[in-house]
């Protein structure tokens, strides 16, 4: 099992890796932590003619924070995100959601936004940044646009970023308030993809009513579906039964699972009721817990 | 662009060597260099066999090209022991059962060794996750735990003994 051939390149700049890809245009392909390219390149599902390395761009390698927002550059190792006291401190989502991917060896490697611009709709960080909400930076050698995380994912393993850009840094806004975050996957074994998925942030006011909340299930649709009807039930009620009833009867609504070898449509579709319900709840709790406004 | 002249340092030795850029790190250790500790099993990222310690992190190298490595270093099994002398995590693998067949077991012990320095005290649980990442299928893994435990436990006697 080895790659077919390609040529490599090393670009020490952002500004050089651009002018790379304008010139490989549909041939080419960046490569960064290579979790995920490396294995679909050894398997010869994937033969790119040139591969651009931007694991030199240390300029993309960063995780800093304000008031308001924090931002991730693209290069980021999903192991420092899962050591990063900051992100454990604000988006604790995130520290959740990144032991789940792959293994500690894969995590040393693999990178933030690697796993993003991969898209698989079962994996962790981009099904947490949609939960998240967040502003993805995309170069090119004409501009750098600014993208919202809804709009990122169009569908299998494919986003909104043409062969011409990159990605270069994540902004993420810092929740405050009463606050409340939980992240669960079923897989079989520790490491494996996900079979379901489910995200959630939400806060909740003075009186533990919902004031807002992004709910996300992985694995059951082409990209990491984010339920907006979800908030515009919940908003301003307190958690019940009944209430996450009706939450679990949208989420029966709007999905479309398939079956494959590892799990048929129908036990995702319980499942992912199940974690739904279990996502909220814990959430919630621990929204519940947080008493005094964060600031 | 596709032969490139790369100059890797690994254990401590340079190599200056020619590799075409789809040469997997993994391959070139044991083919171009002759280091056949590093093993290779699935090459695509799942068995953990080919683990090695890049800059200071072990990670899989069937999942990066050699000439990805220019100019930094790197540590393989054959990098632990000094002057013959085993690591303490090689003596407790033998002492516990720790290997059978062997295949599994260089990318196990530079994944613990890398682990341990940055976890000293990690739980039972926390051992097993990061050996998810790594395939046995002879000895089971009883003996790798125990032999990690050992090993966790003999650092931390030679600490206290050191604060005395």
């Amino acid at each position: 099992m080895k790659p077919g051939k390609f040529d490599y390149y090393c670009p020490k700049s952002v500004e050089e890796a651009l002018t790379l890809l304008e010139e490989a245009g549909f041939d080419g392909k960046i490569i960064a932590g290579g979790q995920s390219l490396v294995p679909i390149m050894n398997m010869r599902l994937s033969a790119p003619e040139c591969l651009i390395d931007i694991n030199r761009l240390d300029e993309l390698q960063f995780i800093e924070h304000d008031d308001s927002k924090m931002k991730i550059g693209a290069l980021t190792r999903q192991a420092e995100v899962e050591r990063s006291d900051v992100i454990q401190k604000h988006l604790g989502l995130l520290s959740e959601a990144v032991p789940n991917i792959g293994h500690v060896q894969t995590r040393n490697r693999g990178t933030f936004g690697g796993s993003l611009v991969h898209a698989d709709p079962t994996a962790e960080i981009p099904l947490s940044l949609m939960a998240l909400g967040g502003t993805l930076y995309i170069a090119s050698k004409e501009e750098v646009r600014e993208v919202n995380v809804e709009d990122f994912f169009v569908t299998y393993l494919t986003t909104d970023i043409m062969p011409n850009e990159m990605l270069t840094e994540i902004h993420i806004p810092v929740p405050k308030g009463r606050i409340g975050f939980s992240f669960n996957e079923i897989s079989r074994r520790h490491g494996d993809f996900a079979l379901v998925a489910a995200a959630c942030q939400l806060s909740i006011d003075s009186q533990d009513r919902i004031s807002n909340i992004r709910l996300v299930v992985g694995g059951v649709e082409p990209v990491p579906l984010l339920v907006e009807e979800a908030n515009e039930i919940m908003q301003g009620e307190t958690l019940t039964d009944s209430l996450l009833n009706k939450v679990t009867d949208i989420v029966d609504e709007k999905i479309e699972p398939e079956s494959d070898l590892h799990a048929t449509a129908e036990y995702r579709r319980h499942m992912a009721k199940n974690l739904v319900v279990r996502t909220i709840q814990s959430a919630y709790e621990r929204a519940r817990g947080e008493n005094d406004e964060r600031t | 662009m596709s032969v490139h002249e790369i100059e890797v340092t690994i254990n401590g030795t340079k190599y200056r060597e020619q590799v075409e850029s789809r040469m997997l790190l993994s391959d070139f250790l044991r083919e171009t260099c002759g280091l056949t500790g590093t093993h290779v099993g699935c090459e695509h990222g799942v068995c953990g066999a080919c683990t090695i310690n890049l800059n200071g992190s072990a990670v899989r190298s069937c999942l990066i090209f050699a000439v990805q490595v220019d100019g930094q270093s790197i540590t393989t099994v054959e990098g632990l022991a000094k002057d013959g002398e085993l690591t303490p995590l090689q003596k407790n693998f033998i002492e516990c059962h720790g290997l059978q067949c062997g295949f599994c077991t260089p990318g196990i012990l530079m994944s613990t060794t890398d682990y341990l320095q940055k976890n000293p005290n990690p739980t039972v649980q926390e051992i097993k996750e990061m050996l998810s990442g790594h395939l046995c299928r002879c000895t089971g893994y009883g003996g790798i735990i125990e032999a990690i435990q050992k090993t966790i436990e003999e650092n931390s006697k030679e600490l206290e003994h050191e604060r005395r």
